[in-house]
C-alpha cells in the first residue's frame, strides 16, 4: 500500500501489534473475531462503493455515450473513443490545464519557502510560539468559498483594503489596481489569497518536520566545528525533506482540484486567464451539458491526479529510504 | 517531549535569536490576521462606511450589517414610515432609518440550520461507520487490508465536480436531489475515509493488552470493544468528529451543485446576499463572522492535533 508506506508514521505500535501472539482466547459464545471484522468493516466500504465507486463506473460508462442530463429522454448512443479523443484535442481544456499548472507550481513554490522559514523561525522556540503558532494557524481551517468571497471585497480596486494597502506602500493609483479585472494580476489575486490560507498547511507539517531532528546530531555537528550554515543544509533540509514532499503532495492534490475559492473570486475570469481545470469541468457538466464528454474529462482528471500521486509518493519513499 | 528538548544547552538558540524569530513570526501573524479583523470590522459597519474611501478604521459600530443579514426590507416613502407605530426592535429603528421597513426574515436562518444539521449528521455517521471500520483495520487481520485503505484514501483524492456529475444524476434518479439526506450521505462518504484513517492510527496506539486482558476476564470481544476500546479512544475520536464537522460546514463545490432550495447549506448561500446596488458588504461580513465563530473556537480546541489531523493521520506527534 502505498501511502501508509510513505507516511512517515511511527511504526512502534504496529510491529508491536505484529509480534502479538493471535487472540489468547477465542471466545466461544458471541461473534468470532472474523465476523465482527467484517461486520465492523462492510458499512464503510458499502458507503464508499455506492457514494463514490459506483458513480465513479458510471461516469467511467457516460463518458464512452454522447448522454447529455439535460435531455433525459433522448436516445442514449455510444460513441467509443470519441470524447476522450475531443477532451485531448480540445485547445480550451489545454488552456484550462496549463492554468492549473501555473497555478499548483506558484502556490506550491511561495507556500514551501514562506511555510518552511516560518516553520525554521518557530522552532527557535521564541517566548509565546505556542500561542502565535495557533494564531498563525487560523486562515488555513477556514472554509475557502466564504472567506475566498470575502476577499473579493478587499480586493476592490476603489474601496479595497488591499488596493489601498498596496497604493498606499507603491504609490500605485488605486484605480490601477485591479487584482480580479486585470488580466495579468487575476492569476497572482487567486495565488495570494491560496498562499495566505495554506502557508499554515505547509508549515505546520514542516515545523514537524524540524522537530523530528533529533538534537544529537546538530551537537555532533557542533562538536565536529559545522558552521551553522553548513548545518542547514546537510542537516536540517535534509531531513526534513520527507516532510516537505508530504507537503507537496497533499498540497498539490488538493490545488489541482481547486474549485471553491477560485469560483468566487474571479469564476474563471477575466475571459478565463483564471479558469482552472475544475471550472472548466464545471462548465461542460453543468451549464453545456455535454455529460458524456464531461465525464471523459473527469475520468481523464482523476487519472491524471491518481498516476502523479503515484509516481509522486515512489519518489518520496526513496527520498525516505536514503 | 518538551522536558526533552529543554535539557541541551548547545542547540539552544541565542536569546537575541529568538527574539528575532519571534518579532518575524508575529509580525507574519498580525499580517495575516488583517482579513479576518476586516470582516468583523465590515460587519459592524454601516454599508457607506464599509465602501468609503480610504477604508474606515474609526467609525461608530452598528448591527445594521447583523439586521440586513437576517431580515428582507421594501423601502418604503417616509411619510408611511412616519405613520407606523414605534419600531419593537433595534432592527426596526436601523431599517427605518435608511427609509426601509422589515418585510420577512431572509433565507439566512433556514441556510443556517441547513449547515447545522447536514454538518452533525454526516459528522455522526462518518465517525460511526469510520470507528468501527477503524477497529477492524487495527485489530484483526483482514485480507487486503492495505489495498482497502488505499482505496478508502483514494476516493478523496477525485476532484469534486468529477464526482458530482454521476451523483447528480444518481441523485435525480433516487429523488435525493437538493435534499439534507443526500447530501449528509454525501459528506459521510467524503468524510469516512479521513475517520478511518485518523481512527485506525488513535486506535492502534492503544495497547491491545488491555482488551485481551478484559476477555480473559469472560468479556466478550464487542463488549471488550465497547468498555475498553471506545473509551481510551475518546480523544481521537473527538478530534476525528471535528475534523469531520469542519469538512462538512465548510464545504462549497458539492453544496453549490447539488443544492439550490431547500437543503442549501450557508458557504454557497453567503456569497448572494445583495442590498440594493449591489453586493451588502456589512451583511455579508455578518454572515461570514457568524459562520467563521465556531470554526475559530475548534481550531483552538484541537490545536494539539491539527497536524495529525490534516495529514491523514501520516504525522502523528
Amino acid at each position: 500500500m502505498t501511502l501508509s508506506h510513505s507516511s512517515i508514521v511511527d511504526k512502534a505500535a504496529e510491529t508491536a501489534a505484529k509480534a502479538t501472539p493471535a487472540p489468547i482466547a477465542v471466545r466461544v459464545r458471541g461473534l468470532s473475531d472474523r465476523a465482527i471484522a467484517w461486520l465492523f468493516i462492510a458499512p464503510a466500504i458499502s458507503l464508499l462503493l455506492a457514494i463514490n465507486i459506483f458513480p465513479l463506473l458510471w461516469a467511467v460508462y457516460l463518458s464512452f455515450t454522447n448522454y447529455r442530463a439535460n435531455r433525459p429522454n433522448a436516445v442514449v448512443e455510444g460513441v467509443g473513443f470519441r470524447n476522450y479523443q475531443r477532451v485531448l484535442t480540445d485547445p480550451d481544456i489545454w488552456q484550462a490545464m496549463q492554468t492549473t499548472a501555473h497555478f499548483v507550481f506558484w502556490t506550491i513554490l511561495l507556500q514551501m519557502l514562506i511555510g518552511f522559514a516560518l516553520a525554521y523561525l518557530i522552532d527557535r522556540k521564541f517566548r509565546g510560539h505556542a500561542f502565535w503558532t495557533t494564531i498563525v494557524l487560523i486562515p488555513m481551517m477556514l472554509s475557502p468559498a466564504v472567506v475566498g468571497n470575502f476577499w473579493r471585497f478587499l480586493y476592490e480596486p476603489q474601496i479595497g483594503l488591499f488596493a489601498y494597502a498596496v497604493s498606499f506602500l507603491s504609490g500605485i493609483p488605486t484605480s490601477q489596481i485591479q487584482m480580479l479585472g486585470n488580466v495579468s494580476l487575476a492569476p497572482w489575486a487567486i495565488i495570494i489569497v491560496d498562499t495566505w490560507m495554506w502557508t499554515p498547511y505547509v508549515m505546520l507539517i514542516c515545523l514537524a518536520g524540524l522537530r523530528s531532528i533529533p538534537d544529537y546530531i546538530y551537537e555532533a555537528a557542533e562538536v565536529d566545528r559545522a558552521s551553522a550554515w553548513r548545518q542547514f543544509w546537510s542537516i536540517t533540509v535534509p531531513m526534513a525533506l520527507p516532510f516537505i514532499m508530504l507537503a507537496v503532495l497533499f498540497r498539490g492534490i488538493e490545488n489541482f482540484k481547486m474549485f471553491d475559492m477560485v469560483t468566487l473570486l474571479t469564476g474563471g475570469g477575466p475571459g478565463s486567464v483564471t479558469e482552472v481545470a475544475s471550472i472548466t469541468l464545471k462548465r461542460e457538466a453543468f451549464e453545456t451539458w455535454a455529460t458524456g464528454r464531461s465525464s471523459a474529462f473527469a475520468i481523464v482528471l482523476f487519472v491524471a491526479v491518481f498516476g502523479l500521486a503515484n509516481i509522486y509518493v515512489k519518489a518520496l519513499n526513496k527520498v525516505k529510504q536514503r | 517531549m518538551s522536558a526533552i528538548n529543554s535539557a541541551h544547552s548547545v542547540v539552544e538558540p541565542s536569546p537575541t535569536a529568538k527574539r528575532i524569530a519571534g518579532a518575524i513570526v508575529i509580525l507574519y501573524a498580525l499580517i495575516t490576521m488583517v482579513p479576518l479583523a476586516w470582516i468583523f470590522l465590515t460587519s459592524i459597519k454601516s454599508p457607506p462606511d464599509s465602501i468609503s474611501y480610504p477604508p474606515k478604521v474609526l467609525f461608530s459600530p452598528t448591527v445594521e450589517g447583523y439586521c440586513n443579514l437576517f431580515t428582507t426590507r421594501t423601502r418604503q416613502t417616509p411619510d408611511y414610515i412616519a405613520a407606523l407605530p414605534a419600531p419593537t426592535s433595534t432592527c426596526d429603528e436601523v431599517t427605518r432609518k435608511r427609509n426601509m421597513v422589515i418585510a420577512g426574515p431572509s433565507n439566512f436562518l433556514p441556510r443556517f440550520v441547513n449547515s447545522l444539521v447536514i454538518a452533525f449528521g454526516s459528522t455522526f455517521l462518518a465517525v460511526f461507520l469510520g470507528t468501527l471500520a477503524a477497529y477492524g483495520f487495527s485489530r484483526f487481520k483482514v485480507p487486503l487490508a492495505d489495498d482497502l485503505l488505499f482505496f478508502i484514501l483514494s476516493t478523496r483524492m477525485m476532484p469534486p465536480i468529477a464526482v458530482a456529475i454521476p451523483i447528480f444524476l444518481m441523485y435525480r434518479e433516487l429523488g435525493l436531489s437538493d435534499t439534507a439526506l443526500g447530501m449528509i450521505l454525501l459528506y459521510t462518504a467524503v468524510n469516512v475515509s479521513l475517520a478511518v484513517w485518523l481512527l485506525k492510527g488513535f486506535i492502534d496506539e492503544i495497547p491491545r493488552e488491555y482488551e485481551e486482558a478484559a476477555m480473559i476476564d469472560g468479556y466478550t470481544r464487542l463488549q471488550a470493544f465497547w468498555k475498553v476500546v471506545l473509551p481510551q479512544a475518546t480523544t481521537g475520536i473527538a478530534a476525528t468528529a471535528i475534523f469531520c464537522l469542519i469538512f462538512a460546514w465548510n464545504e462549497y463545490a458539492f453544496a453549490a451543485l447539488l443544492t439550490s432550495g431547500s437543503a442549501q447549506t450557508a458557504p454557497p448561500f453567503i456569497p448572494t446576499i445583495i442590498g440594493e446596488g449591489g453586493q451588502d458588504w456589512p451583511a455579508v461580513a455578518a454572515g461570514t463572522t457568524i459562520f467563521l465563530v465556531p470554526i475559530l473556537v475548534f481550531t483552538i480546541l484541537l490545536r494539539k492535533q491539527l497536524l495529525r489531523g490534516i495529514t491523514f493521520g501520516a504525522v502523528r506527534k
